[in-house]
């Protein structure tokens, strides 16, 4: 066997691992793809901390305190960092709650809702501390690429990993961008 | 309580719509009328007018989601919006707004909780040489100060109608420091009409030619090229119309008063004190390209002009000027309407402006076809100017090479210049093209003049070093701002506010102007805050380019210039507020957490950053 110089990392920030499940759909391709690389922190993996990588690949946008410091590490160890999906890019469908103020989603989860914790809000250090709005990625570390798609397509994935791979400029076709 | 105040609306509703004779193509004016009498566009109003212009609800729904003097949410009885041009800031506008909003205890952008008032921000009311400036239900409110506001405040807290203010508030004056041939002397009225009647409309186009004037709203097209295309889409000899939407073909003329740019206030004083020559040169207009319905498209913030300006259509229409067989040519009818805008600086685009003619939202139209050919209900239809058509007016009275023999080879005639910012007399100054920049900054007394922006922010920042360029088509072309900085301003203040005011006004019909701009706001903001770094910037150069060349108009495709030009010839307005050169997030990671901090009461280690 070959030597896997490559080293690749994933993580799920504020999203909902859409984009990972879009990861798997490149299917068989997958076994290619171990031939070139060797997996660093991911879901797939269960490594718990980023070590120094090539390509760190993160989804979701930052929502607390513990996010950033994903972020951050991820930032450090790779040298190339990607954004992927909407929620990375943009803050996503978990920004929806960035037009309502912290102190009332809050009230309305923890006070008005009956049953939950007998109606205290949670103050374990444990938890990760939510900011008063989601943010996407690059208003927090300098993002390298942005692969677009809520989630990109299993076939977006699979040509921007191959195209960077090569050391190629990753260009995605008019087709893997849109789905009309 | 509620119930009266619904029926009420929907009794004024009624007479509105038939004050407008149930006519879809006058939405506009409907809305406007609605928002006056309600103080909001509800949604049972909109479901009403639908139905009684048998449009769909969306279309009524489109048009008042897109004004910005329209709201489908209720403001207050008393509306004051402060004009938030740079000149209104560097006359202290935010200070004042605060001001009035402590006295009166609401928060800016909301209404009280009587519902008595609400105070907002709104893009430049076209006051800047006697700001600050603010509009009260849409009546332009000048020269602000504390003292101003103490009264407004206390007129608006005893409930006083605004038509029973003291009018020492609303008054605004010309200003006017340096006249030529335009403001220089009067016009008889009817005299350029009789001097087209005598020499023809085909030799009145051949003057227009030989004039070589060219568009005064920005663009800078030869006006008598545009007349012939105009002209030109109807074939009369054989009947053959080229764009033939149906009914009898007719041209149209409209004269564009939306004088959106900030810093722009020449075609208000044209309107205010010399309507006559502005209306003659549409007349003009209409008989050389053979039109008989005109429009003056009149910006929102100007509706105080409305009245005087319906008065002098009235007597132009007595004396024969205006209506049917004008002068007694029988072959010659033309009359003039005139619209509202409501708050939206896209319809001083032509066809965006013809859009909301129309009655639509503002949405700038695919061109080619040119209105020339397919403009105001499809029909040929020339757009231009205040001030090309007060030209056009003189013209045709003097003829074309007494015009010509004005200005430069590229720039004949005169151009007005609305000057401000840091100068002791600002207002309207007149000058041959070709005048230098330092000439003017001369004249109006500017104090130690650092920066110069010239045609508003979709325009170009002049630095000091470029004083002796001159105001023409081959070298700095203008719609007529000329905004004026000190060596003591901070350029990146001017550029901040730029970059604010596209983002507010783009159109939001294509993805490159709508994201971009906001983006473009977003950078700014973040290095105004201090977390700026030199990866912002380069990111703001191809923001830049991505506007320039990917935007459907020219607000787009402008929007960057600001911020382009500051860069290019003040670097170091921005790098000297840049936090470092590596990468900075954008925004106070520690203090992004310290409302959690407060509601779940934590301050361990994992709960600061
Ligand atoms: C975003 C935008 C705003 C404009 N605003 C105005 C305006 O307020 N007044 C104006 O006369 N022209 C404005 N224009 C230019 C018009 O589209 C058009 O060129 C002009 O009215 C033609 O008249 P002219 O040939 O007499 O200059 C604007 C253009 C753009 C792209
Ligand atoms: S971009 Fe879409 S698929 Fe990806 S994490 Fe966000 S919501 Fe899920
Ligand atoms: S460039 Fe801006 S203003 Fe023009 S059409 Fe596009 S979104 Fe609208
Ligand atoms: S109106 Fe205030 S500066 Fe234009």
């Amino acid at each position: 066997m070959t030597e896997r110089q490559i080293r690749l990392a994933t993580c799920s920030l504020a999203g909902c691992f859409g984009c990972h499940m879009s990861f798997l759909d490149i299917d068989e391709r997958l076994f290619d793809l171990v031939e070139l690389i060797e997996f660093d922190r991911t879901p797939l993996t269960d490594i718990k901390h980023c070590g120094p990588c090539d390509v760190g690949i993160v989804e979701g946008g930052v929502c607390n305190a513990e996010n950033v410091h994903v972020l951050k590490e991820f930032r450090k160890n790779c040298k190339v960092l990607v954004a992927i999906g909407a929620c990375a890019i943009n803050g996503g469908l978990p920004s929806l709650r960035n037009n309502i103020d912290l102190w009332d989603c809050f009230q309305e989860v923890y006070q008005y809702e009956g049953g939950l914790e007998g109606g205290v809000v949670p103050n374990d250090p444990e938890l990760p501390l939510p900011f008063d709005k989601v943010h996407p990625i690059y208003e927090v570390v300098k993002v390298d690429y942005f692969l677009p798609g809520c989630p990109p397509s299993g076939d977006a994935i699979w040509r921007f990993l191959t195209d960077l791979l090569a050391g190629r400029e990753p260009k995605l076709e008019y087709e893997q961008l849109h789905f009309d | 309580m509620d119930q009266p105040e619904l029926s009420d609306c929907a009794q004024q509703l009624t007479q509105i719509l038939t004050r407008h004779g149930r006519d879809a193509s006058r939405l506009l004016q409907i809305l406007r009328d609605v928002q006056d009498a309600c103080h909001v566009i509800s949604a049972q109003a909109i479901d009403l007018i639908a139905v009684h212009l048998a449009v769909p609800r969306v279309n009524v729904e489109g048009v008042a989601g897109f004004y910005s003097f329209l709201s489908t949410r209720p403001v207050g009885e008393y509306q004051v919006l402060f004009s938030g041009n740079i000149t209104d800031q560097m006359l202290g506008q935010d200070e004042l707004m605060q001001y009035l909003c402590n006295k009166l205890w609401v928060e800016p952008g909301k209404v009280s909780e009587d519902g008595l008032v609400s105070i907002a921000g709104t893009s430049c009311t076209g006051m800047c040489d006697q700001g600050p400036a603010a509009l009260v239900n849409g009546w332009v409110l000048t020269n602000l100060d504390r003292n101003r506001l103490d009264l407004i405040g206390e007129l608006i807290r005893s409930r006083k109608p605004v038509a029973e203010w003291p009018p020492m508030l609303f008054e605004t004056a010309d200003n006017i420091r340096r006249a030529d041939m335009l403001l220089g002397d009067a016009l008889a009225p009817g005299a350029a009409i009789g001097a087209v009647l005598a020499r023809g409309a085909r030799e009145t186009l051949a003057e227009m030619d030989k004039s070589n004037l060219r568009g005064r709203g920005g663009a800078g097209f030869k006006t008598a090229s545009k007349w012939s295309f105009c002209h030109a889409a109807i074939v009369e000899e054989e009947g053959h119309v080229i764009c033939d939407v149906g009914g009898p073909p007719e041209r149209v003329i409209v004269c564009n008063a939306d004088e959106g740019e900030p810093g722009t206030f020449k075609d208000r004083v044209l309107l205010n004190s010399y309507a006559d020559l502005v209306f003659e040169g549409m007349t003009v207009g209409a008989r050389v390209v053979g039109a008989s319905k005109g429009f003056l498209y009149l910006r929102g913030e100007y509706r105080y002009l409305l009245n005087r300006l319906e008065g002098v259509l009235k007597r132009r229409r007595e004396a024969g000027l205006l209506g049917n067989a004008i002068l007694g040519q029988a072959d010659f009818s033309f009359d003039i309407e005139i619209h509202l805008g409501a708050g939206a600086y896209i319809c001083g685009e032509e066809s965006a402006l013809i859009e909301s003619l129309e009655g639509k939202r503002g949405r700038p139209r695919n061109r080619p076809p040119f209105p020339v050919t397919h403009g105001y209900q499809g029909r040929p239809t020339v757009v231009d100017n205040v001030e090309t058509f007060a030209c056009a007016a003189k013209i045709a009275e003097k003829g074309g090479a007494w015009f010509a023999a004005m200005g430069t080879a590229q720039s004949t005639g005169t151009k007005l210049l609305s000057v401000s910012g840091d100068v002791a007399s600002p207002g309207i100054y007149e000058y041959p093209f070709g005048v230098t920049v330092r000439q003017v900054l001369a004249d109006c007394g500017a104090e130690d003049p650092y920066a110069v922006q010239i045609s508003g922010p979709s325009g170009t920042c002049v630095s000091w070093k470029e004083f002796d360029r001159c105001i023409a088509f081959e070298d700095i072309p203008t719609a007529g701002a000329f905004m004026v900085f000190s060596r003591k301003r901070d350029v990146f203040d001017a550029v901040r506010n730029f970059t604010h005011f596209f983002a507010h006004e783009s159109c939001g019909f294509c993805t490159p102007c709508r994201v971009g701009t906001a983006l473009q706001q977003k950078i700014i903001d973040k290095i105004h805050g201090g977390h700026g770094t030199l990866s912002d910037l380069e990111e703001l150069k191809r923001l830049g380019h991505l506007l320039k060349t990917m935007s459907h108009c020219g607000l787009g495709s402008s929007a960057a210039n600001p911020v382009l030009d500051v860069l290019a010839k003040f670097p170091d307005a921005f790098e000297h507020k840049l936090a470092g050169l590596a990468f900075e997030p954008a925004f106070d990671l520690d203090g992004a957490l310290e409302t959690a901090r407060k509601i779940t009461g934590r301050d361990d280690e994992w709960a600061h950053l």
